[in-house]
């Protein structure tokens, strides 16, 4: 069971409170792309082992929209930080290469 | 205008402890800016703005956080639509939403020395005296539905749900509350 800190309401709900919103942090392709980069946009996700980013929304408490850094592996939750941002916070990505030498941030 | 009906029209249950349908309440769901709502807030209920999670109340109004941009203010029921009033005319430059609620939601209240017992039964949440302190406002789920819990004082716990799932609710609690059903895990 993953237990997650909201960074909105500060309540440390479980996953049944939440509904989770897949992958973070995927950038639209267009307006003008080709097919295969709005295809990749649209339907193509890692499933990384590791390192994971994701949205989630505590939609039976305040309602509102967060992310989340955790791994696939240990299910060690990273960190919770505001969804109004397009790619992890520094502090976030300090964290999770503290934890995880080998690990590096890359956009997709 | 009609008399407000609430959805159970006071159903009650009697286990280990009391379930009682209350109200009616007036509710006013408020959204916006949360720091300049404040001084309308006081202005029209008289009330502070809560903080995070908290629970303010004076003279039988209150106001309970809800979110980062939304608190639900508790007032008399007949005097919703004069609030309404007020908050439109103090608000009209600012961007924001009041919203009568009244009916849209019910109210129970879990009262015995056990009824944090009743509610550890169906949430998933921390019930605990630490987890859930007198005053605050947790809103969380109740087997399948949202609700709002807030303990009042130990032994009193006043529950908010959607008007819709109001005897779903009901039985669930006077399930939860039956006699034989003691754990005496969380006894006030």
């Amino acid at each position: 069971m993953l237990i997650l800190t909201c960074p909105c309401c500060g309540i440390a709900a479980d996953e049944t409170e939440l509904s989770p919103g897949g992958q973070a942090h995927i950038t639209r392709a267009g307006p003008g792309a080709d097919d295969a980069a709005f295809e990749g946009y649209l339907f193509l996700r890692t499933n990384p082992r590791g390192v994971h980013f994701e949205r989630w929304r505590h939609s039976m408490g305040c309602g509102k929209w967060f992310h989340v850094a955790r791994c696939t592996v240990t299910l060690e939750v990273f960190a919770t930080y505001t969804a109004q941002t397009a790619a992890p916070p520094r502090q976030v990505v300090d964290e999770i290469i503290a934890r995880r030498p080998d690990w590096q941030w890359e956009s997709n | 205008m009609s008399d407000p009906v609430t959805p159970l029209k006071g159903a009650r249950y009697d286990g280990f402890c009391q379930i009682t349908e209350i109200g009616p309440r007036g509710m006013i769901a408020l959204r916006g800016d949360l720091v300049a709502l404040a001084g309308t807030l006081r202005a029209v209920a008289g009330l502070d703005m809560p903080c995070q999670r908290q629970v303010t109340a004076a003279g039988g109004n209150a106001c309970a956080w809800m979110s980062p941009d939304e608190v639900l203010l508790m007032l008399p029921r007949p005097e919703v639509e004069g609030a309404l009033a007020q908050l439109a005319a103090a608000l009209q430059n600012l961007h924001h939403l009041a919203a009568d609620v009244s009916d849209a939601r019910a109210l129970l209240r879990i009262t015995g020395p056990l009824a944090r017992e009743v509610l550890a039964k169906l949430t998933p949440a921390d019930v605990s005296p630490a987890g859930l302190p007198v005053g605050e406002l947790r809103r969380t789920r109740l087997a399948q539905v949202p609700a709002a819990l807030r303990v009042i004082a130990e032994g009193e716990v006043e529950v908010i749900c959607f008007r819709s799932v109001a005897q779903y609710v009901f039985d669930l609690l006077s399930m939860a509350a039956r006699p034989g059903g003691e754990v005496t895990l969380f006894r006030a």
